[in-house]
């Protein structure tokens, strides 16, 4: 039952008043991509054991849709952030690599 | 105005706390960058004070609260909505905004008494203690199994808003959480 | 004989006398005993049979580890099974029975298992049920299912009478353990200003403590508690609950409490139980420790209980469980216990120390009193069947040969003790072995962390290892300074509170009694109580292979029962690594789960039963359906008409009565629960244009187009009639199941994908009550409403309108799901049930027929219109279903264009849709598939297609269907078989019926009727 800060209404918000959305980052691929490059787009998840940067939506509060940063083995939240970037902050991944040396990103 | 039948109409129940169920309420929904542009001019319009995130501001029978960092609730009476969505229409024209009248879409319920809080807190995950909830602000969060809002307006008194359709689960699950005996006595000194 | 004492009994109220029944047979007791001290009052040693050789089985414990006494509490709505007896807190009237007995307890025919039990070793199950298959439905399973189990479970019509709830909590700081460690540790974290949640399981504030002895800073230590608590219970900051369990921890500071609020007085107001959701940012775990059984021969006996349970009865309920009681221990503390029994005037013939020197100031103290001390000794076997007789008493370095008989009544028996960590270890905390005190305790250095990735829970007291009075406290009052610490706050220094208490020698580990028990003693040395595990099944599972602690924990059953191994755990653990040869900590321990003791499932559910089990959505004309006896289908949350039968009318006959009526003349159906999604903005057009298939920035204000919408990998999601309202706003109808799903879907891609684009979405559906008006009359009813213009000409099909009808606002679309002239009326929802009565009140004279949605699938199914759920399941494309026609080809891109180029999008042989006609006119069953011939690589029959949709249209007379079938389209007036129905699996024939492929719309192709 994790808590997260959604970081568009400032609230800790529980996990039973979000949804969850899958990996963070995804890059579409629309008409004119590769077999290969849609394939990766809707069906190759990394999944890791460790750092996981995934899309979370306050579904019962403000409804809007936000990133964070989680461990997926200790639950630590390295940072919540906001969904309209391509990767995460600078901050978040200096929390992530104290904790992860050498961490690059899923992507 | 015959015609006009809120959800749950004249529903009442008392118990640890009273819920009633409120005539029809105005409600018209305001989607904009809440920059300050827009803010001056609705703030003109309005007369009201443009609310702080996850607060409300209310003079007399008109109340705006904040739903969003991009969305506010005008409340108002609801025989006024047609006349005042004019206005808003006009006052913003060719501005990105979305005026929307929301007024038919929701239940609307006045609790007041001395256990709020602890019988809210039996249906909500949202922090219901005096330091986290402080009169005038709005939470929006889960109520049991749905959706909802919950505007305090004082340590006793609070309106809660959540869908038409669940206005009759929502009356249902607030009467037994304020059923006498489950008093927690919890947020009560 | 097990009595009440002449006097003594913290917790009992002698003045109150409390009368009970087990098993029929009328007890009395004292307001404040629990079950089991008032059966134990009564001389009623016998309490239950365990689960496998059903051997008779005594009180053992004296609180939540209790493995034997459960029993069956209540009657009828209040029947509950598999109640503790120790943690039952005793009220007038209080109706018991005990369990896994037949056809009485003290006569059992399952004892007879006890005789085979030899024959019955781990992993009997596994070994003996295997072959042949066919004999476990009619032989294995039933016998079984008979003599297995505990409880019975409460009769299925049977409907629990009490109510139940949630309460969310947010605190600083929680305390679980109501004992001097917890109250400890609650009050220093209070005083440094935290705000304080301590809850305690029991009634009783103190734990063991004040049965234990010793003094509290030189005050005995109920005082201390006393004093204690009044500080706490006087400040604002701290709450304190009685009678409530920290059952679990779970991620990021959230941890469960369950609360007993009406246990101890069934049928008084308010909810029986309450599920406390707890979010801390530090926890506190101030939950003790369990003392250990020693694993002899014999010690399931009833009579047979842990020394500090005796302790329990004598000094709080002031109950004997014997006359004369022998000792055996491997430490000091149980010599309490003898002490104790002594100075109350009962007969201790002999302490028998397993220890070669036996103990240190106790065992002088006990010497002093005048009782027998056996150091070196041990228990070869108890005496007795269904109650302690005597013990045999042997060397504990030996084999088990008998030295002596004692004849004794009861035996208090202590192995030690061992930490409660399941708290410690639910949420990920690891464990390290104690070698000096034989357990496993909280290793404070992998502690369970937070989101923050700190430690959010602290071990107190004897739950962390520190048995001792002055360690657990100066442990506990560490424990509340670093919890506030953790939070930021400072705290004043202050003195561990001064504890007195006689110094213990050192203890020393016993797992077996005596160490070379012979392999019949190891045959009657009970491990698991509940689950009848020995110690020679758990040395069987080592031999056989089963090294993993998990492994044979599973192949044993130990520690699986409703108490979860707080007895057996550690005695296990160590019996199986002494048979692998591995130390203990290297065999590690089983994981501890949540919850802590079983809760009930009315807890989990809280308020969530009967009338509000889940939410159902109402329509505004909810009531006027409940009114007209409508037929219900669910349709996600809502429930919408299916029909409306009239009395005496079938399902059937009301459903083609309701289309004939609107076929013919007039109907009307509440379409409120369709989804109305607002989009509104610039970049409105060109979003939509993403959103659905076909083109809808193109779509001109005052039209309505039908739209499809699919997810990313192509597949069709959702359909609905898209309307443009503005230069700048659309209106998306979308199914009455699809709503929160698109508009979830819609924000989406414009909060992650399209930030950039300005366009603002409003999920309108229940803004609107929405009907529909249907039939050739349709039009009539309208114009006789008055106030819009509605003719042909003004409102063509596939326009809409707004303005008044009869004196309401009203937005009208002409629009047609029957195929018949229609009308979809949009008015405002605190409208909706006046409208919906002036349309029924003018529309009499054309006999309105008011139709639910088994009219409305027939009807649409009649025109060949596909329904979302029927001729879709998540792996349709459009393609699929002939819809070409509403995707655009002009466009670049769409949500699932790509996804719909992949090679097997595109392939030749898909199924695709067409209408199916039976040769006989009958109706299609449902889902039927269309057979192939040959068989698969799995040895299935082939198939060739299905069945999605299958009515009786009574506008044709028969049967209709749709389905989708390898290149359907293409094979028009092919007859093709399908099955019957459920085809019984042991035949190899079929029943088949066969049908014939046919264009999907049945009715009006022209669509003539829906265009005048």
């Amino acid at each position: 039952m994790l808590i997260l800060h959604c970081p568009c209404c400032g609230i800790d918000a529980a996990e039973i008043e979000l949804a969850p959305g899958g990996e963070a980052h995804l890059k579409r691929e629309g008409p004119g991509s590769s077999d290969a490059a849609l394939e990766t787009y809707l069906f190759t998840r990394d999944n890791p054991r460790g750092v996981v940067l995934e899309r979370w939506r306050h579904a019962y509060g403000c409804g809007k849709w936000f990133l964070a940063a989680r461990d997926s083995v200790t639950q630590e939240v390295y940072g919540t952030y906001a969904a309209q970037t391509h990767a995460p902050p600078q901050e978040i991944v200096d929390r992530i690599t104290a904790r992860h040396p050498g961490w690059t990103g899923a992507h | 105005m015959s015609d006009v039948m809120a959800p749950m109409a004249d529903a009442r129940s008392d118990g640890l706390i009273s819920v009633e169920a409120l005539p029809p309420q105005g409600q018209i929904s305001l989607r904009c960058e809440l920059s300050d542009d827009y803010r001056t001019k609705l703030g003109a319009l309005l007369g009201l004070e443009l609310p702080e995130p996850l607060g409300a501001t209310r003079e007399g029978d008109r109340a705006l609260l904040w739903m969003a960092r991009d969305e506010l609730l005008l409340l108002l009476p609801y025989e006024q909505v047609p006349e005042m969505l004019e206005r808003l229409g006009s006052t913003f024209e060719g501005w990105f905004i979305a005026i929307t009248d929301v007024s038919d879409a929701r239940a609307q319920f006045r609790l007041s008494g001395p256990h709020l809080r602890d019988v809210l807190a039996k249906v909500t995950p949202a922090d219901m203690s005096p330091d986290a909830f402080t009169p005038g602000m709005v939470r929006r969060s889960r109520l049991a199994q749905v959706a909802a809002g919950y505007w305090l307006q004082s340590d006793t008194e609070a309106q809660v808003f959540v869908f038409r359709s669940v206005g009759e689960y929502a009356f249902q699950v607030l009467s037994l959480a304020a059923e006498p005996g489950g008093e927690v006595s919890y947020h009560e000194a | 004989m097990s009595t009440r004492l002449a006097t003594g009994g913290r917790f009992t109220d002698r003045g109150k006398q409390i009368g009970f029944t087990f098993n029929g047979r009328r007890f009395t007791g004292f307001q404040g005993d629990t079950l089991a001290s008032a059966l134990l009052a009564g001389d009623q040693l016998l309490v239950g049979r365990s689960f496998k050789y059903h051997r008779p089985r005594g009180i053992v414990a004296s609180g939540a580890e209790e493995p034997n006494a459960l029993v069956g509490l209540g009657q009828g709505a209040r029947f509950e099974p598999d109640q503790r007896a120790t943690t039952t807190e005793l009220f007038d009237g209080l109706v018991a029975e005990s369990q896994n007995h037949w056809p009485s307890l003290a006569f059992d025919v399952g004892e007879i298992n006890a005789k085979l039990a030899r024959f019955l070793p781990a992993g009997f199950y596994y070994k003996t049920f295997l072959w042949p298959r066919a004999f476990w439905k009619h032989l294995y399973e039933p016998v079984i299912r008979r003599s297995a189990g505990l409880g019975k479970a409460p009769h299925p019509e049977v409907r629990d009478a009490d109510r139940y709830e949630h309460f969310h909590v947010h605190t600083e700081v929680l305390v679980v353990g109501g004992g001097i460690a917890g109250l400890q540790a609650a009050r220093n974290a209070a005083r440094a200003g935290a705000q304080v949640l301590l809850i305690e399981e029991t009634a009783h504030w103190g734990g063991r403590t004040p049965v234990d002895g010793g003094r509290i800073d030189g005050r005995e230590p109920e005082a201390w508690v006393a004093e204690t608590v009044a500080e706490l219970e006087a400040m604002d900051n701290v709450r304190l609950r009685l009678r409530c369990m920290g059952a679990g921890v779970y991620d990021h500071g959230y941890v469960l409490g369950y609360e007993r609020l009406t246990d101890h007085k069934p049928g008084a107001p308010g909810p029986r139980h309450r599920l406390w959701r707890i979010r801390a940012r530090q926890v506190v775990t101030a939950t003790g420790a369990i003392e250990r059984p020693l694993s002899f021969a014999g010690n399931d006996v009833p009579g047979v209980m842990l020394a500090s349970a005796m302790r329990d009865y004598v000094v709080n309920y002031g109950v004997a469980p014997g006359d004369r009681t022998v000792v055996v221990t491997n430490n000091d503390d149980a010599y309490r216990t003898a002490i104790l029994l002594k100075k109350s005037g009962l007969d201790v013939p002999a302490i028998l120390d397993a220890r070669p020197m036996g103990g240190g100031a106790l065992m002088q103290e006990a010497r002093d009193l005048g009782i027998r001390v056996e150091p070196a000794r041990g228990i070869s076997k108890v005496l007795g069947g269904a109650r302690v007789t005597g013990v045999a008493i042997c060397d504990q370095a030996g084999g088990g040969s008998m030295l002596e008989e004692i004849a004794c009544d009861a035996v208090a028996m202590s192995g030690g003790w061992s930490p409660v960590v399941h708290l410690w270890s639910h949420c990920g905390g690891k464990l390290t072995w104690d070698a000096d005190g034989a357990f496993f305790r909280p290793d404070p250095s992998r502690a369970p962390t937070g989101a923050d990735g700190k430690p959010f829970l602290i071990a107190a007291g004897s739950a962390n290892g520190h048995l001792g009075l002055q360690e657990a406290l100066a442990c506990a009052d560490g424990a509340g300074k670093a919890a506030v610490e953790a939070l930021g706050r400072g705290f004043e220094e202050s003195p561990v509170p001064r504890a007195e208490t006689t110094e213990e020698a050192p203890l020393l580990p016993v797992w077996l009694m005596p160490q070379g028990a012979r392999a019949d003693l190891r045959m009657k040395a009970f491990l698991d109580y509940q689950n009848d595990v020995k110690v020679s099944d758990i040395q069987l599972a080592a031999r056989e292979g089963y090294e993993s602690v998990e492994h044979a924990k599973r192949y044993t059953t130990l520690g699986m029962a409703t108490d979860q191994g707080k007895l057996s755990n550690i005695n296990g653990l160590a019996i199986l690594s002494d048979a692998l040869g591995a130390p203990i900590p290297q065999t590690g321990t089983t994981t501890f789960r949540p919850p802590y003791t079983p809760i009930s499932f009315g807890a989990i559910a809280g308020e969530a039963r009967d009338a509000v089990f889940q939410p159902l959505r109402r329509t505004p004309m909810q009531d006027w359906h409940e009114a007209s006896n409508a037929a219900w289908e669910i349709v996600g949350q809502w429930r919408r008409p299916y029909c409306y039968p009239r009395p005496g009318e079938s399902r059937r006959a009301a459903v083609n009565r309701e289309i004939t009526a609107t076929r013919e003349s007039l109907g009307l159906l509440d379409a409120s629960t369709l989804g109305k999604i607002l989009v509104k903005g610039p970049d409105a057009g060109r979003f939509l244009d993403m959103m659905y298939t076909n083109m809808m920035s193109t779509l001109p204000v005052g039209k309505c187009r039908y739209g499809l919408m699919c997810n990313e990998n192509g597949f069709l999601m959702d359909d609905g009639v898209v309307v443009r309202l503005s230069e700048d706003s659309w209106l998306c109808h979308t199914t009455s199941g699809g709503a929160d799903h698109v508009h979830a879907h819609m924000e989406d891609w414009l909060q992650c994908e399209w930030w950039d684009w300005k366009v603002y979405t409003a999920n309108l559906t229940e803004q609107y009550a929405q009907i529909a008006v249907v039939g050739p009359n349709a039009r009539k009813l309208l114009e006789k409403l008055g106030g819009m213009d509605v003719s042909k000409e003004a409102l063509p099909f596939m326009t809409w309108a707004e303005g008044t009808l009869a004196d309401t606002p009203a937005r009208v679309y002409r629009i047609s799901f029957s195929g018949e002239l229609s009308y979809e009326i949009a008015v405002p929802a605190n409208r909706g049930r006046a409208f919906w009565g002036k349309l029924l009140d003018a529309g009499a004279e054309w006999n309105i027929t008011p139709y639910g949605t088994e009219a409305l699938h027939v009807m649409r199914a009649e025109k060949g219109f596909i329904m979302i759920g029927d001729e879709s399941d998540g792996t349709v494309i459009p393609q699929d279903l002939g819809l070409h026609w509403a995707i655009s080809k002009k466009k670049e891109d769409f949500l699932g264009k790509r996804a719909q180029q992949r090679p097997d999008m595109a392939r030749g042989d898909r199924w695709q849709l067409v209408g199916l006609e039976t040769l006989d006119g009958s109706v299609l069953p449902d889902g039927a598939y269309a057979i192939a011939p040959g068989k698969n690589a799995n040895g299935q029959r082939n198939t060739q297609g299905r069945v999605t949709s299958t009515y009786y249209s009574p506008t044709l007379g028969k049967g209709i269907a749709m389905g989708l079938v390898i290149h359907g389209p293409d094979r028009m007036g092919e007859v093709i078989s399908f099955t019957a129905e459920a085809q019984d699996e042991t035949r190899d024939e079929l029943t088949t019926v066969e049908a014939k492929i046919v264009s999907p719309v049945f009715f009006d192709p022209k669509g003539e009727k829906q265009d005048v």
